[in-house]
């Protein structure tokens, strides 16, 4: 074989390799749609939303409970996390020492590894008692927030702080040298210079809090009903599907996919309009 | 009089950015705590050789240690060649390959985002049913190596951006073929990001719960082939603590053993990248 044949070759073994890891994604949505066929032709969409509840052996398909968990959850879980995971990041860059902040960014790394189902025992073993003490039954949409804020965390935090290392170190000592206070170099300009990563960061720890899995299926209860207050138990879109995929036979089944879906056309949304707020911030 | 205004709001503001600080600290503190502390009792040779016996409330984690390990050993051997030569793609045909790159780039980030609970069901879909793997380790690996792929591309391609320029020139200038160039001054000089995308990739992958409950599935027998149904470390401690009662304390201890796992994961990449740094700088 003559070397240029063999760099061809290679080539080709390259793209072929790559077109593989390109389609995955793509091999992923056409499944998700081919099995959620069925259900969204002999259901139709708008039984998801109009059914009466959620018995889907006995015919009734209503998601939207299941839906507004979901979105309760991450809303809850994002308005902890948020201001906790940029104060985290603002802690490392002006307040700690320079070792305090590199234990302290460390400390994050950490909590970034640690796997959901660890997140979702403790929570189930130490916070769930403690919510029932405060106000029974203890699985709830409390529970939930509060393990799901810990857990998206070190994604806000972390982002944030690379966001904070971006802002250029003239512009706060200009700041500091117009006699600026520390609180108002953070707020008045190292915050808003950030600002598009700072976004970004939020976005990504929505995609990961709509699409957690075992912690909140573990805590919240997973009761179909549309909560009233903080400590009703409820039931995620991807606890749903963990606990019915297992016996779920036809429309049924059909029905998870759709579910699967609709989280899937949210996180891909999610993602590419943060990655337009990412360019923003390279182009600056 | 406005002085000690400022000095008030910053006397404040540093209050509550320590406050942040410390709350974040104390949750992430609490969590370990109780970990190890309920973790360490039963932590033996024995538990970690001998098989569960009573659905897991006695024995050990042998079989299930086993099957972790063979699901991590497929995702993998699958996962690499295509991570590799993707990366390789991505990062030194920039030029001749720019859309599909840009293509691929994209749908990998996509890809990114996507739940782990969609991948269960996907995996469940595509390879239990469609290839007839079943309920097996095959399925529980190859998932998983769908889901690790884009942060072992991301990885290995920083490794390979990172190789100075100079050392393409010069190669050229020598009359080297890109693929002889490839092969003998590119790759070597980025093992060592492949290796940190290794390592990162298998904590993700062992930390994964949701993927696998429809796809490695439940059995905690001792596997004796990659067809065989597996129990993954992360799902065992997911039915000791929901299904089993009286099952929390051989929970403790199996999420102990995760927990050191993924600790140990995280140190070696960060130690790596750390002498890869040092590396580069002596090179300087």
């Amino acid at each position: 074989m003559s070397p240029s044949q063999s760099e061809t070759l290679t080539l080709w073994a390259l793209r072929g390799v790559a077109s593989i890891a390109g389609t995955v994604v793509l091999f992923i949505i056409a499944f998700l749609f081919l099995e959620a066929l069925p259900a969204l032709k002999e259901i139709g969409p708008f039984r998801f939303f109009n059914d009466a509840s959620w018995h889907p052996t006995d015919g009734d398909f209503n998601l939207a409970p299941m839906l507004l968990g979901t979105l309760l959850a991450t809303l809850g879980a994002l308005a902890l996390a948020t201001p906790l995971g940029i104060l985290s990041a603002v802690f490392i860059h002006y307040y700690a020492s320079p070792t305090l902040g590199r234990v302290y960014r460390r400390l994050i790394g950490l909590l970034a590894g640690i796997p959901s189902v660890v997140y979702g025992f403790w929570a189930l073993v130490v916070l769930v008692p403690i919510i029932g003490r405060i106000h029974p039954p203890g699985p709830s949409l409390c529970a939930g927030v509060l393990i799901l804020a810990l857990m998206i965390l070190p994604t806000i935090a972390l982002l944030a702080d690379a966001s904070l290392t971006r802002v250029p170190p003239q512009t706060l000592q200009g700041a500091a040298a117009l006699g600026l206070s520390r609180w108002s170099i953070i707020t008045g300009i190292a915050l808003p210079a950030a600002k598009a990563g700072l976004a970004t960061s939020i976005i990504l720890a929505t995609g990961r809090a709509l699409g957690e899995t075992m912690a909140l299926l573990m805590v919240s209860g997973n009761v179909v009903q549309i909560p009233l207050t903080l400590f009703d138990p409820i039931r995620t879109l991807t606890a749903n599907i963990a606990l019915e995929m297992a016996y779920a036979m036809g429309n049924h089944r059909s029905a998870l996919f759709v579910s699967g879906l609709v989280l899937m056309a949210i996180i891909a949304a999610l993602v590419l309009f943060s990655e337009r707020f990412s360019k923003g911030e390279m182009s600056v | 009089m406005y002085s000690a205004l400022v000095n008030k709001k910053e006397w404040f503001s540093t209050l509550v950015v320590w406050m942040a600080a410390a709350l974040v600290t104390a949750a992430f503190l609490w969590l370990l705590g109780d970990i190890i502390r309920y973790g360490f009792g039963q932590l033996s040779w024995q538990f970690l050789t001998t098989p569960p016996r009573n659905a897991g409330r006695e024995g050990g984690i042998g079989p299930i240690l086993v099957s972790t390990g063979l699901i991590l050993f497929v995702c993998l051997v699958v996962a690499i060649p295509i991570g590799l030569g993707t990366a390789i793609l991505l990062a030194e045909f920039t030029t001749e390959e720019k859309n599909f790159g840009r293509l691929i780039r994209r749908s990998l980030d996509v890809l990114a985002g996507v739940p782990s609970i969609v991948f269960g069901l996907f995996g469940s879909a595509f390879f239990c049913n469609i290839l007839g793997f079943g309920f097996s380790i095959l399925s529980g690996g190859l998932t998983l190596a769908c889901m690790v792929l884009p942060i072992l591309i991301r990885s290995t391609e920083v490794g390979l951006r990172s190789v100075p320029s100079d050392y393409r020139l010069s190669a050229a200038a020598l009359g080297l073929s890109p693929i002889a160039t490839l092969r003998q001054i590119l790759l070597p000089a980025a093992i060592p990001g492949l290796l940190v995308g290794l390592i990162l990739g298998s904590g993700r992958a062992i930390a994964e719960t949701a993927a696998l409950i429809f796809t490695s599935g439940y059995v905690d027998r001792m596997p004796t082939s990659f067809l065989d149904s597996g129990r993954a470390l992360s799902i065992h401690i997911f039915d000791l603590s929901m299904n089993i009662p009286g099952g929390n304390k051989t929970a403790y201890s199996s999420a102990l053993v995760l927990m050191v796992l993924i600790l140990l994961m995280n140190g070696i990449t960060s130690w790596l990248a750390m002498r890869w740094q040092q590396a580069r700088i002596s090179l300087v």
